[in-house]
């Protein structure tokens, strides 16, 4: 066993986050944020869609009273425009239109996320969206710039080093694994699918006066849809939101959500819960099953 | 002080480094973690796992270590399903101990009884060994029963009343879960791709030509590259109805993945087996046949060949003339089967059945012996290997 003494450190973390009025996080993810934060590495953040991934670097932005960055990655983005770019067509084009711009070589070039990140006056908070949507290299592209915090631009010779180093806030959806390099550096965590007690939690959170009734009936009637075997997209915290979004603009009685008349009955405006085409089709198929295994 | 552990994470087959296990100890050093157990266990498990499929083997490693049970590491792949330990027991009593045992109440009784034996055991030990002994005194031993060698730790801690948070182990359903949907299938397939890129620098490159350019200030630097052409070709041959509906999914995705990754895909259906024709459009296939012969014509040796289908038919369906079950067939599939091979030499067989079971199943023996060993099972790590093979 470890004696607790261990565990005492010397020094305590001056930022600490604990979770916001709008965002309900877990006892181990407030620690995995609160490593990453001491220890001024990045943390990887994994999960099914819509669990809030995303949502959790801006709220660790707003918690901490600190800048927001974002970096939203897509299938084309390069490391480099993180740092920075070169601009060399506008060059060429002020050269022969005898721009005097055109002496000065910083002038075309146009800083990355990761540059803005670097040159903040506070600590900021970096949020590098769907690392997984690059390239497979990507991450290892980043590996220098995120462990020392610090890269050389070469046109213009010179280095740029973090005033404080970010927070760094990765999120992946598993597109593709990435390499193991790069996850060394990184604290990970995985958002499971918060169980019905924490997910009441989270509804009440966004929707502070929704009846208590409605509220667990829509519960209910939410993770029975998530049972439903075979579902390609399974509904997650955000589909629920807007459903109960929904519910509530539609004025829907909880009654119209009981349990007893889910065999015979869709739970309305489902819409918003199955995003999927074939999902709504073996939903309906069911449904219809049990209300005709009802009637017998 | 935590070396043991790290080596015991190693052991039980997770890639921990050393940098993690150097980062652990850094932020406890720095107190991050309270000192609650819980709060170490969060921590230990942001720092040294890093995917999701990991975190259960981790949760179990960890349980075992500071429980501080002698916990075997072959056991940690696998749980003992009660049905079979049902079974198990069943095959051990005899008639009349079967009797007996009815009179303490059956055998959900029994393994009531077992369960709470094995609490017992636990206490005495302090959380030493979780096996069931084969004492005398116990009923277990008495009846026979002695399932030695059985690990039932799960079990056990189910039924104690506070349950540590990594004896819970929610991430079960995570471990080896990762399915094969179409976009690891691409990421699969684009390993093709890279070979694509090669020959003479014969063709102007527009952007590098202007980067250049300017970057000389507005002089002409031209810049030359070799063509890109993606001149991998594929022609996938894809085995339909019959025993392949059970894979009708896994099929569909392969061919969805394939069909946006590569330009020169050519696909044709068949059934069961190659024989002198295939089909372009699966719902007429009986009126729109493609001779087999004008394939390896139409399409030239560089195409690589993929056949895709589960190989589990009759022999008779290969080797024989007339064996075919649609049609008489003049040739035998093995020929026809042969005579592809022949024009393309880049050739796999894609199996949606898992490979163990391809040993029970003659005719799978047979194609595999045709495609000289080159089958390969429907995964990704099955693809890879496959991809690998048609370089």
């Amino acid at each position: 066993m470890v004696p607790a003494s261990f565990f005492c450190g010397t020094e305590m973390a001056e930022n600490r986050f604990t979770g916001t009025s709008t965002y309900v996080a877990t006892d181990d993810l407030m620690l995995a944020v609160n490593a990453a934060v001491t220890l001024q590495r990045p943390i990887l953040i994994k999960g099914e869609p819509g669990t809030g991934k995303t949502q959790l670097a801006m709220e660790v932005a707003g918690a901490l009273g600190k800048p927001l960055y974002e970096w939203h990655i897509k299938s084309t983005t390069k490391a480099q425009q993180g740092l920075y770019e070169y601009d060399a067509v506008a060059r060429l084009r002020d050269s022969q239109l005898g721009d005097d711009r055109v002496h000065n070589i910083a002038n075309y070039i146009q800083h990355g996320k990761i540059w803005e990140a670097f040159e903040s006056d506070e600590q900021p908070v970096l949020l590098i969206d769907e690392i997984d949507k690059a390239d497979i290299e990507f991450p290892n592209d980043l590996l220098q710039e995120l462990d020392r915090m610090e890269f050389y631009v070469y046109e213009t010779k010179q280095l740029i080093a973090a005033k404080y180093r970010p927070i760094i806030v990765i999120t992946s959806n598993n597109e593709k694994e990435l390499p193991d390099a790069f996850l060394r550096r990184c604290f990970f965590h995985y958002i499971k699918f918060p169980d019905q007690d924490t997910m009441a939690k989270i509804v009440d959170v966004h929707f502070p006066k929704l009846k208590k009734d409605l509220l667990s009936e829509a519960l209910n009637a939410f993770f029975k849809v998530r049972e439903v075997p075979g579902l390609k997209k399974k509904p997650s915290t955000s589909e629920l939101l807007d459903w109960i979004k929904l519910l509530l603009a539609e004025d829907i009685p909880a009654e119209a959500l009981r349990a007893e008349d889910n065999r015979k009955a869709i739970p309305p405006l489902y819409g918003a819960l199955l995003k999927n085409e074939q999902d709504v089709h073996l939903f309906e198929r069911l449904v219809f099953l049990d209300r005709r295994a009802g009637q017998q | 002080m935590l070396i043991p552990f790290f080596y015991m994470l190693r052991e039980g087959g997770m890639k921990t480094s050393i940098t993690e296990l150097l980062t652990l100890l850094e932020a406890m050093k720095l107190g991050v973690a309270g000192t609650s157990v819980d709060d170490f266990y969060y921590l230990a498990r942001a720092a040294l796992v890093k995917d999701e499929s990991q975190l259960d083997r981790f949760d179990r490693i960890f349980a075992a270590y500071f429980k501080g049970i002698e916990d075997s590491f072959e056991d940690l792949f696998q749980d003992v399903p009660e049905e079979w330990l049902r079974h198990q027991a069943e095959l051990m009593l005899s008639e009349e101990e079967r009797a007996q045992i009815e009179a303490l109440g059956g055998f959900e009784e029994l393994m009531k009884a077992l369960r709470e034996r094995l609490e017992e055991q636990d206490d005495r030990h302090e959380g030493g060994s979780k096996w069931i002994g084969t004492a005398g005194t116990s009923p277990f031993g008495a009846y026979g029963f002695n399932p030695e060698g059985v690990r039932m730790g799960q079990q056990g801690s189910r039924n104690r009343s506070a349950v540590k948070v990594w004896d819970r182990r929610e991430y079960r359903n995570l471990d080896d879960s990762i399915e094969l949907g179409t976009r690891n299938i691409k990421v699969a397939l684009r390993r093709l791709r890279k070979f694509a890129r090669e020959g003479a620098a014969d063709q102007l490159d527009l952007d590098d030509t202007i980067d250049k350019t300017a970057r000389n200030a507005g002089l002409l630097d031209i810049r030359m590259v070799p063509e890109r052409h993606n001149a991998v070709k594929v022609l996938l041959c894809l085995d339909i109805g019959g025993s392949m509906d059970d894979h009708v999914r896994v099929c569909e995705e392969l061919f969805s993945a394939a069909s946006s990754e590569f330009k020169h895909l050519e696909y044709l259906y068949f059934h069961n087996f190659i024989y002198e024709s295939l089909w372009k459009d699966n719902r007429r296939r009986h009126a729109e046949r493609v001779s087999t012969l004008d394939i390896s014509h139409k399409y030239g040796a560089d195409y690589k060949l993929i056949f895709v289908g589960d190989a589990t038919m009759s022999p008779y369906e290969i080797v024989y003339a007339g064996g075919s079950i649609e049609h008489w067939n003049e040739e035998p599939g093995a020929v026809w089967i042969k005579r592809l091979l022949n024009t393309y030499n880049k050739a796999i067989w894609l199996n949606p059945e898992p490979k163990e079971r391809w040993d029970y199943t003659p005719s799978v023996k047979l194609t595999r012996e045709i495609m000289d060993e080159r089958m390969f099972p429907l995964t990704i790590s099955g693809l890879d290997e496959g991809i690998k093979a048609l370089h």
